[in-house]
């Protein structure tokens, strides 16, 4: 069994070279993640977006929902999907389980609630602030919506942001409904699962560091877009 | 900065409305929170030019401009405005919200708002940046600007949809005497390009520069409405001589 030091240095090495199988892994992590999070962000910001602007029954109730649903279980995601995709599931007939496309429709279903909620609330606390001046210009409910989805974007770039960081992290649904499949569905947790328990911890290293590092990166580069294009006085 | 007088009138002057057409407020009443903020006001301003409203805070000024902008219903009463004024109605705020973008972003919008043909748009932009002497500004997020560079800015973005009757609440409540006299002068340009302006201000000295007339409101009714300068100097109502005098608070 390595020490954890030479662990690390191995990790390192791995990384360093270059990888075929951590590069292979790392590559499907970021394409199912990346799609789920476009995905997500297609029915959330949407939602979001009408949950803070509109009025209409029952929005109480969904607003509750929706950031009820922010905190689900991913492991339930997973074996709600695996029903529906199984052989004798309603959707069984896609084919899709223990694919790619599988870990995406598991993944979309957990990161939607989070970008919708976290829309809704930068959008409601801005139209609180812009609300009388837009009606003063004479905007509708329409264009007030555009409003604030350009002038709160930032704020959905973090949206965003916050969902990529759920569906790269996430473990539970995609083990379920990807299998962790060499070579066909598996992404950085599940290997990092796996060579963990195998006690093959350069490579469960090497991939966590990735996955921290693409975190850092990931959130650096928006700061960074956001103290160029916006300024600190112009929040 | 300095105000730099534009050499273009800088949006198509309103068609005066007839001498006898005032502005009507008629038994408004408005109830908020238990509070009887509007007490059957009824009023008649002067069509043309800048008329002030005057009182002590609380007295419903505030509140009787978002009525007329629309922006506000009365519980009871109405207010009539004469035709050329109807569905014209420009509102600026004691603290302008600006959008998060530059100040040439803020009026493009507005102009968009506005339903202004998109052909118009660049020529109606310019003007704007011209009448509130902005254009050194234009690129400049509308949140880094100074407080009268702001409400210029809030002042000039009203305009974009041309409105008749422009209403200012306190446009220079927080603002330096510079500040304060770069608003007043584009306020002035506006009133003589033919748009009717209603300004409230507590401030006794720009009233007199200003306004052709002072309408004064105690706890939601109109006490008086005295052309100038005879109010400053004889008040007709008991409540606008002991404000001037410093001895109603409120």
């Amino acid at each position: 069994m390595p020490t954890f030091l030479d662990s690390i240095r191995t990790a390192l090495a791995l990384i360093a070279s270059g990888d075929p199988d951590l590069v292979e892994i790392v590559l499907l992590s970021l394409r199912v993640s990346l799609t789920a999070v476009v995905a997500a962000a297609a029915i959330g910001v949407p939602l979001g977006a009408a949950l803070a602007v509109f009025r209409f029954p029952g929005r109480g109730a969904l607003v509750v929902l929706v950031n009820a649903l922010m905190g689900l279980p991913p492991v339930v995601v997973g074996l709600v999907v695996y029903l529906s995709l199984s052989a004798s599931g309603p959707l069984g007939v896609l084919g899709l389980l223990y694919t790619p496309a599988a870990m995406i429709i598991a993944q979309t279903i957990l990161v939607a609630p989070i970008i919708a909620a976290l829309t809704r609330a930068a959008l409601a606390e801005m139209l609180t602030e812009y609300d009388e001046t837009l009606r003063a210009l004479g905007a509708n409910r329409i264009d007030t919506l555009g409003t604030l989805l350009w002038d709160a974007r930032f704020a959905l770039v973090t949206a965003l942001l916050a969902g990529l960081g759920r569906a790269l992290a996430e473990v539970g649904a995609v083990m379920l409904v990807g299998g962790n499949i060499d070579h066909v569905t598996r992404v950085m947790t599940t290997a990092i699962a796996l060579e963990t328990s195998r006690g093959a911890l350069p490579l469960a290293l090497g991939l966590g560091f990735v996955l921290l590092m693409l975190t850092l990166v990931l959130n650096a580069a928006v700061l960074g877009l956001r103290a160029r294009l916006e300024g600190p006085a112009h929040a | 900065m300095r105000d730099r007088t534009p050499r273009v009138i800088p949006f198509p002057a309103s068609p005066a409305p007839a001498a006898d057409a005032r502005i009507l407020f008629r038994d408004l009443a408005l109830t908020r929170d238990g509070t009887r903020v509007i007490d059957g006001l009824t009023m008649a301003l002067c069509p043309t030019g800048i008329s002030a409203v005057m009182g002590p805070n609380g007295a419903g000024k505030s509140v009787l401009l978002r009525i007329a902008a629309g922006l506000v219903a009365p519980d009871a009463g109405r207010v009539i405005l004469p035709l050329p004024m109807r569905g014209r109605v420009g509102i600026v705020f004691q603290s302008p919200v600006l959008l998060r973008r530059t100040l040439r972003g803020n009026l493009t919008h507005a102009l968009k708002l506005a339903r202004v043909p998109r052909a118009d748009r660049a020529r109606r932009l310019d003007e704007l940046i011209a009448l509130g002497s902005l254009l050194p500004l234009a690129e400049r997020p509308a949140r880094r600007l100074s407080g009268g560079e702001a409400q210029r800015l809030a002042i000039v973005r009203a305009l974009a949809a041309n409105p008749a009757l422009l209403l200012l609440d306190e446009p220079t409540a927080h603002l330096d005497p510079a500040s304060t006299q770069g608003v007043e002068a584009l306020v002035q340009r506006i009133a003589r390009a033919g748009t009717k302006v209603v300004i409230v201000s507590h401030d006794p000295g720009q009233i007199a520069r200003l306004a052709v007339e002072v309408a004064f409101l105690h706890h939601g009714r109109a006490c008086e409405v005295t052309p100038m300068p005879g109010f400053l100097s004889a008040p007709a109502s008991a409540e606008a001589r002991a404000y001037l005098k410093g001895t109603i608070l409120l």
